[in-house]
């Protein structure tokens, strides 16, 4: 009774904590609260807090909980709580796609070929995205479908140094566009508008939604996958639907914020010590921690340093490390005296 | 036309308003005009107007009139359509007045161009010449800071098409022209470009001027010494400058030989082993790497190395010689010094 009380109040607690937050991205930046002042005779400011400020801190928080959610689903999914939403190659595969698409329309820029032409129209995210995608649809043809945990675990790890590897040949074939690689793939909120928003919001929407209908199958497999299977579940199914949302909500995320780490790993982890829940409530709470802690990531990576401003995902690292670190810690200490 | 200009801002400071340049400035003028004709309609209780208040409205009526003028004027002749390094073409209605610049490079080219002072923004690396370092930096490459940038209501944001956040800052309403020079040819054609857009200095002149000084690099070196086969190490890989790269035009310029083949492409990472096996009659790099050159495995056998004709580039020295940009017949002094001090039999 009570523990499912408790789910409840901070799947309320965290969105109002996020709300506040958005009030305070609208209100930090490079030019301070001045824009905020100005918001009804300056243009200028209106664009600031409207066109930038707005979308970058939702898409930070669209972003950290579609990390958050595929995060937690690794995790349930791999019964390893070190997984994260990298797990099966959709990194490095994002990170090839886009060193693919800056060769092949670097070099059709000038001829204007017509291979070049649609893949300069898919742009850099679109070939992130289908990276990630491919990255991960490998990652599952080498493992021969989703039954085996550990197959696929290493098939990940595998595609995940092959698909690197091939990103750092075609880097070498074409020196010019490291910095051009090196600058998408960097984790950066700053670069969101509302187009982007909308795209992660309907990524994230029907995401949260299938993989809570399979959360199911997450509680069954914590208890091991024969007593998952005495369930009479559909496992395969279910287990190839929250794949597809793994791959999906990663893929979306870094092609919109490059890479991000640690809000994945992080956030389940934070849900987890604050209440002991089903995965159904777990997922949703990843998802509403990950993007309230990669929000207060980019609300602090304009802050520190304003009115310059740090890359975001060097700032997740940080914080996320430390209070990882911390958290190991503090458990342990509990761990001792039962 | 100019004539017309240096008129107005006498007018401007007669006036006691402050100067204010740019289309922003001529659309406040046009605005003022407005308002302007209005108090010269006749009214009920304007007796109080002295002559010293209705002279200066004068003479704010014909800078007005005047400032229309150029305005017409500027807008017949300034229109500028041009493509930049993206292919993208961008339509430049007025000879832009409020400049970010997000390149090292083209920072330079803007103020070699006599333009220094339409500066308002630069990236982070921008460090040349000194007064760039006093204007407020909005980020980097890589990282440009959107907000800062918008906030700082430029006309014209250059950056290098390598650069993200193009786009972002288009979709802002934003003009933007990406442009990155990777060779000679490129830095002849941003300057002419960038010459064309800011309608400042004259372009084809600054042009002529660097390739006479590099002339004058070239001409002071003694025939021997192009013979010499020279390796530049652009960065501790070991990545070497191939004769495509801008570096190794330069030194093709100056007459030396470059240990890499063209084919190689224009910054390949290279085995040490091939340096080795070359033996470079002198040697180029940084100054931190050219410290402990004799202890890489076998190159203190190195014929450049025994005789010590290796230049180590200062950071300052790196700048000029690694961007492509105004300053290249400075690089080219830099390694003609550095080439001329090697001991040709």
């Amino acid at each position: 009774m009570n523990v499912s009380r408790a789910w409840v109040v901070w799947a309320v607690v965290l969105p109002l904590l996020a709300l506040a937050l958005l009030a305070l991205g609208a209100c930090i930046g490079s030019t301070g609260f001045d824009s905020l002042f100005g918001l009804h005779n300056d243009p200028v400011a209106t664009q600031i807090v409207w066109d930038i400020r707005l979308p970058r801190t939702l898409g930070a928080w669209l972003a950290g909980a579609l990390l958050g959610l595929a995060g937690a689903v690794a995790q349930g999914l791999f019964r390893n709580p070190l997984a994260d939403p990298f797990l099966l190659g959709s990194a490095s595969g994002a990170s090839l796609g886009v060193a693919l698409a800056l060769v092949l329309t670097g070099s059709a820029a000038s001829q204007a070929a017509f291979d070049g032409a649609w893949l300069a129209r898919l742009g850099l995210t679109g070939a992130a995205f289908v990276g990630a995608l491919a990255g991960v649809l490998l990652t599952l043809a080498l493992a021969r479908g989703v039954q085996h945990t550990l197959r696929l675990l290493l098939a990940g790890v595998v595609v995940g140094v092959v698909l690197s590897a091939a990103k750092d040949l075609v880097t070498l074939a074409a020196p010019d566009m490291l910095q051009a690689m090196q600058a998408f793939m960097l984790g950066s909120t700053g670069f969101v508008g509302w187009p982007a928003c909308v795209v992660m919001a309907a990524v994230l929407l029907p995401c949260l939604a299938v993989s809570r209908a399979c959360a199911v199958a997450l509680d069954g497999l914590s208890l091991g996958h024969a007593t998952a299977q005495s369930l009479g579940l559909p496992l395969v199914g279910m287990r190839s639907a929250l794949v597809a949302v793994l791959a999906l909500a990663t893929g979306t995320a870094v092609a919109q914020a490059g890479l991000i780490a640690f809000v994945g790993l992080a956030a389940p982890h934070v849900v987890r010590s604050l209440v002991k829940s089903t995965h159904s409530a777990l997922l949703l709470l990843s998802a509403l921690m990950g993007g309230l802690l990669l929000m207060l990531a980019d609300v602090l990576a304009r802050w520190v340093l304003a009115p310059q401003e740090l890359p975001v995902g060097v700032l997740t690292a940080m914080l996320g490390g430390c209070y990882l670190l911390w958290l190991m810690h503090r458990q342990r200490s509990f761990g001792s005296t039962p | 036309m100019h004539v017309l200009r240096s008129f107005l801002r006498r007018l401007e400071s007669t006036a006691g308003r402050h100067p204010k340049n740019g289309p922003q400035g001529r659309c406040g003028w046009i605005a003022a005009c407005a308002g302007m004709t209005s108090t010269f309609m006749p009214k009920g209780h304007s007796a109080h107007t002295n002559t010293a208040q209705a002279a200066i409205k004068v003479i704010a009526f014909v800078k007005c009139v005047l400032s229309i003028f150029v305005f017409g004027l500027s807008l017949n002749s300034a229109a500028v359509t041009v493509t930049d390094d993206r292919g993208q073409t961008v339509n430049i209605p007025l000879a832009p007045q409020r400049i970010v610049s997000l390149l090292p490079s083209l920072t330079e080219t803007v103020c070699a161009l006599g333009a220094c002072a339409r500066l308002v923004g630069v990236d982070r690396y921008s460090n040349y010449p000194l007064q760039v370092k006093k204007l407020a930096q909005m980020g980097g490459g890589i990282d440009p800071n959107i907000e800062a940038i918008v906030a700082a209501k430029p006309d014209l944001v250059l950056m290098a098409t390598s650069a993200r956040g193009v786009q972002r800052l288009e979709s802002l309403g934003l003009k933007v022209l990406a442009l990155e020079s990777k060779n000679v040819a490129d830095v002849q054609r941003t300057i002419n470009l960038l010459g064309q857009v800011l309608q400042a200095a004259d372009a084809p002149v600054l042009w002529r001027e660097i390739e006479a000084a590099m002339q004058d690099a070239k001409q002071s070196l003694p025939p021997a010494t192009q013979r010499l086969r020279v390796y530049f190490e652009a960065s501790s890989g070991p990545y070497a400058a191939g004769p495509q790269s801008f570096i190794g035009e330069m030194l093709a310029r100056l007459g030396v030989q470059n240990i890499i083949s063209s084919d190689l492409g224009p910054f390949p990472k290279i085995n040490p082993e091939f340096v080795v096996r070359a033996d470079p009659d002198l040697i180029m790099l940084s100054a931190r790497s050219a410290q402990d050159l004799a202890k890489r495995p076998g190159w203190s056998q190195l014929r450049a190395v025994r005789a010590q004709h290796v230049c180590g580039f200062t950071t300052e020295q790196n700048d000029v010689l690694v961007r492509a940009g105004p300053r290249m017949a400075q690089a080219a002094g830099l390694l003609a010094r550095c080439i001329a001090g090697v001991k040709t039999p």
